[in-house]
């Protein structure tokens, strides 16, 4: 009996849990759900083996070799920057702190067309460093440097974002109790801080690298559209839909998809892990 | 720190790694031209197999015209250049004299190895009656034509109605009135030729879609003969898509010889059939001759002659504060 | 007062990680981004303003701050709502509507905006509803609301998400124990704790829109005055080879954002630290 009532102050009745589920699913069918099933039907539109063949063509492996590549180098990047940053704001206080916050949440408010413009007008052939660069033939624009900074940039904020409200939650006195027994910054950091921050270090991973793989618009800015050369997956699906290749274009997409389910395996796989060590 | 120069080392090694050799040049156009020069690189390689013994690798850059200019000013280095308009080339001139002035000359008809004009795409069994340009700016006509601003094609379907207009009133206001009319009737600017095409056929928006011919044709075997038809005006533009070598990349890629060589076999029998099969208008008499059925004729006027050429024309209409801003001012 | 208030803390690394991030932000963010101000020293004062406050211009700042602000607060409503079922409620399905909530940050932005566009075009799945009941929904401001409330809806979700499940049931039996009932439970003790998440999701969302530019040109119809957002404007701008009148337009959009941003995280630290009070 006093079970029971506890469960019912601790929760919603019923009727108000189906409502809320129900407004939830209505409005991620609307706006998440819906796009994904257009896609796939889509991409399956002229039959399996046609999506197969969209996949297995020459092109679309040279553009997911690139952009795997180009997230390869990003998100380490962004990942040892992320929890630099997140350390320095969340264990010491220092003026300047929401100034710096606004910051690093600015390469998400920058229009695509202007993070693909900045590094045009820094590295262009016009640009502040054109000249120099061509003088020692360094290619950085139109070329595979030039994509990588755009998508550093446009990723910048994600790892950054995501460990610094766990590593506040955390507080830092485990961290004091692990120096005063005289662990050295790198002992805390490694066996006290990293593993109270891994899921929201986690999370952030798989966010910047979401976003580093299916950037589309300042890449394109930088990219030159050089085919089987400079073109990410995103923009080889831009290609396709061009050519009125709808099939192929939204088969490509679908990898997009693909990926997210890959994520919630890789989760899976990883919590599973994480529990055996416990339980030893 | 290490482990970051590590990674610059590499993305510079990779970066390198991709650029090109001697056999390799880079063709960098615009959209409508993808299928025409997949038939045509085929082409050209074993041409130049054949008369000098070299393999050589073409690369393709696909986009819109005005972007494809800017990213060979800014640095894209392109070997040879085929934009939609000769003002994207005159601006590799303008902004980074990468080319010389007279360019244009260099090549037979204002190299322009092939032509194309503006044509309309109506539904099957033409619903609204649409013969000529004067039905576009009938109230209840919905137009889809992309937007000039961001758009090499869009820029002759403008210059294409404004000279139809003023051909037949003699007069710029008039022009204008009827210009001002036709953008009325369009409920969508796309930011390309592509993206109208797309509105037009996949998301069934508009009456009329104002193309270019080629694309017309190739968006009709693409997406369906058995739903759309194409309407040829009385009067049109005469589109010239020009084509040039670009100097100074071909200087330092030492592939010059080459790069001519491609551009002239576009002039060549073999170049020109295949721009009649992907539905440009041959420069060639004798094989514009062979293939008269295939075109229809439609009286064309040049922009250098009711313009003044492009850069005119483009400070004239598309500049800020120009005739077509005028247009959607309040 | 700053030496002070370093002290607080006996951990070390407040140089070294302070000095990173300094360093980074300014190679990879600062850096580009100066390059905006640069481009536009050479023009004038007079040059710039008639660039910026042209009717043209301030009709798409107006357009492009309503639509972003709108979608955000959508986010922040609905977000809430999902956050909510996911972890409180079970249903069917849930782990891969979980996972599936991402997607918007790993598709290609021109993809997400080529399927809206078809869904909600006159003859979509869903547009030819709203074009009975005679609304425009694609190629109308509706149409880059509808575009943007998909590209922001991860953000309100994953911030309120990990908060929620780190409640603990103590503060609601507590609640509930005084004779509280669950509405008031929920707006007296769970929403002030949830709050700063909500506020911190409903920013990044509505920055993230503020820029939005790959998914935006295909749903919006790009009419001047009506639907035309500053990303556009920019490009419009590029394509006349005016790289300054370009980076004036951009100027303003990002001085805007980094406003906004500031404002928001002075307000969240306001808000947290009011709650972290009462709590105590």
């Amino acid at each position: 009996m006093s079970s029971l009532s506890i469960s019912r102050i601790k929760t919603e009745s019923r009727f108000v849990q189906w409502v809320l589920i129900g407004v939830a699913l209505l409005y991620l069918f609307l706006l998440l759900f819906l796009p994904i099933i257009l896609i796939l039907v889509s991409a399956l539109k002229k039959g399996f083996p046609m999506y197969v063949q969209a996949l297995q063509d020459p092109e679309t492996w040279v553009a997911i070799k690139l952009s795997l590549f180009v997230a390869v180098v990003a998100v380490p990047l962004n990942v040892i920057f992320g929890l630099f940053a997140a350390w320095a704001i969340t264990k010491y206080s220092f003026r300047g702190k929401s100034l710096l916050l606004a910051l690093i949440d600015l390469p998400l408010s920058v229009s695509p067309v202007i993070s693909g413009m900045i590094f045009v007008l820094l590295f262009g052939a016009n640009g502040f460093l054109g000249e120099f660069l061509a003088a020692h033939g360094i290619r950085v624009i139109f070329a595979v440097p030039g994509i990588i900074l755009a998508t550093v940039f446009v990723t910048f904020p994600y790892v950054a974002r995501e460990v610094i409200p766990v590593m506040k939650a955390q507080g830092k006195d485990e961290e004091e109790a692990a120096m005063t027994l005289g662990a050295n910054g790198f002992q805390i950091f490694t066996k006290v801080t990293l593993p109270n921050i891994k899921w929201g270090l986690f999370y952030g991973v798989i966010l910047c690298n979401a976003r580093a793989l299916g950037e589309f618009g300042a890449v394109s800015v930088v990219s030159g559209h050089i085919r089987g050369v400079t073109t990410t997956l995103p923009l080889h699906v831009e290609i396709l839909y061009n050519e009125y290749a709808f099939a192929a274009a939204f088969s490509v997409a679908s990898l997009f998809i693909g990926l997210a389910l890959f994520t919630l395996l890789l989760k899976h796989i990883v919590g599973f892990r994480l529990k055996r060590e416990g339980l030893k | 720190m290490f482990k970051n120069l590590g990674l610059v080392a590499a993305i510079v090694f990779f970066g390198a790694s991709l650029s090109y050799g001697q056999s390799t040049i880079l063709n960098v156009t615009y959209d409508p031209t993808r299928e025409f020069y997949k038939d045509y690189n085929k082409a050209f390689q074993g041409h130049w197999k054949k008369t000098s013994g070299q393999t050589i690798q073409i690369r393709q850059s696909h986009g819109g015209s005005g972007k494809q200019g800017r990213s060979i000013v800014d640095g894209l280095e392109a070997d040879v250049a085929t934009l939609a308009l000769g003002y994207d080339i005159d601006a590799l001139y303008d902004q980074a004299r990468l080319i010389p002035q007279n360019w244009q000359k260099r090549l037979p008809n204002n190299s322009s190895p092939y032509t194309s004009t503006i044509v309309f795409v109506v539904r099957k069994g033409n619903p609204k009656h649409i013969r000529d340009w004067d039905d576009l700016v009938k109230p209840g006509i919905a137009v889809i034509t992309p937007n000039p601003k961001t758009s090499g094609g869009a820029r002759w379907n403008y210059l294409a109605a404004w000279g139809y207009a003023l051909k037949k009133w003699k007069s710029e206001a008039k022009a204008k009135d009827f210009v001002k009319a036709l953008y009325k009737n369009v409920p969508v600017l796309d930011s390309g030729a592509r993206g109208s095409t797309t509105s037009f056929a996949e998301r069934k928006l508009g009456d009329v879609l104002v193309a270019w011919e080629n694309e017309a044709y190739l968006m009709i075997n693409e997406l369906g003969p058995d739903k759309y038809e194409i309407v040829v005006p009385s009067i049109s533009i005469l589109a010239e898509p020009p084509v040039t070598v670009v100097d100074k990349n071909v200087d330092k890629h030492n592939t010059r010889k080459v790069s001519e060589a491609y551009l002239s076999y576009l002039y060549s029998k073999e170049g020109q059939e295949l721009a009649v099969k992907h539905y440009f208008r041959p420069q060639d008499k004798q094989i514009a001759a062979k293939y008269s059925a295939k075109f229809r004729p439609v009286k064309l006027f040049k922009i250098e002659s009711l313009f003044g050429g492009w850069q005119k024309a483009q400070k004239t209409h598309f500049s800020d504060n120009g005739v077509f801003d005028q247009i959607y001012a309040k | 007062m700053q030496n002070k208030s370093r002290r607080r803390t006996i951990l070390p690394g407040f140089g070294l990680s302070l000095g990173y991030t300094m360093m980074y932000l300014g190679l990879v963010v600062i850096v580009p981004l100066s390059m905006l101000f640069f481009k536009t020293s050479s023009m004038g004062f007079s040059a710039f303003w008639e660039a910026t406050t042209a009717p043209r211009a301030l009709a798409s700042y107006r357009l492009s701050f309503g639509v972003a602000f709108l979608s955000a607060l959508i986010n922040a409503f609905f977000g809430f709502i999902v956050a909510w079922v996911l972890v409180r409620y079970e249903f069917p399905f849930k782990k891969i509507i979980n996972v599936l909530i991402d997607l918007p940050f790993a598709l290609p932005t021109a993809v997400a905006g080529i399927a809206l566009a078809t869904l909600y075009s006159p003859s979509g799945w869903v547009g030819q509803f709203f074009d009975k009941l005679d609304i425009q929904s694609a190629y109308s401001p509706l149409g880059i609301v509808i575009a943007l409330t998909f590209i922001g809806l991860p953000f309100v979700v994953r911030t309120v998400q990990p908060v929620l499940e780190s409640i603990e049931s103590e503060i609601e039996e507590a609640a509930a124990s005084l004779g509280a009932n669950r509405w008031q439970t929920f707006r007296a003790v769970l929403f002030p704790v949830l709050f700063p998440s909500l506020l911190t999701g409903f920013t990044l969302a509505f920055s993230r829109a503020l820029g939005e530019y790959g998914s935006v040109v295909f749903i919006s119809g790009n009419m001047p005055f009506k639907t035309e957002i500053p990303p556009l404007l920019i490009m419009t701008k590029l394509e006349q080879y005016d790289y300054s009148g370009a980076a004036a337009i951009a100027i303003v959009m990002l001085l805007t954002s980094l406003l906004l941003l500031l404002t928001i995280n002075l307000l969240n630290r306001h808000v947290s630290r009011r709650v972290n009070d009462e709590l105590a």
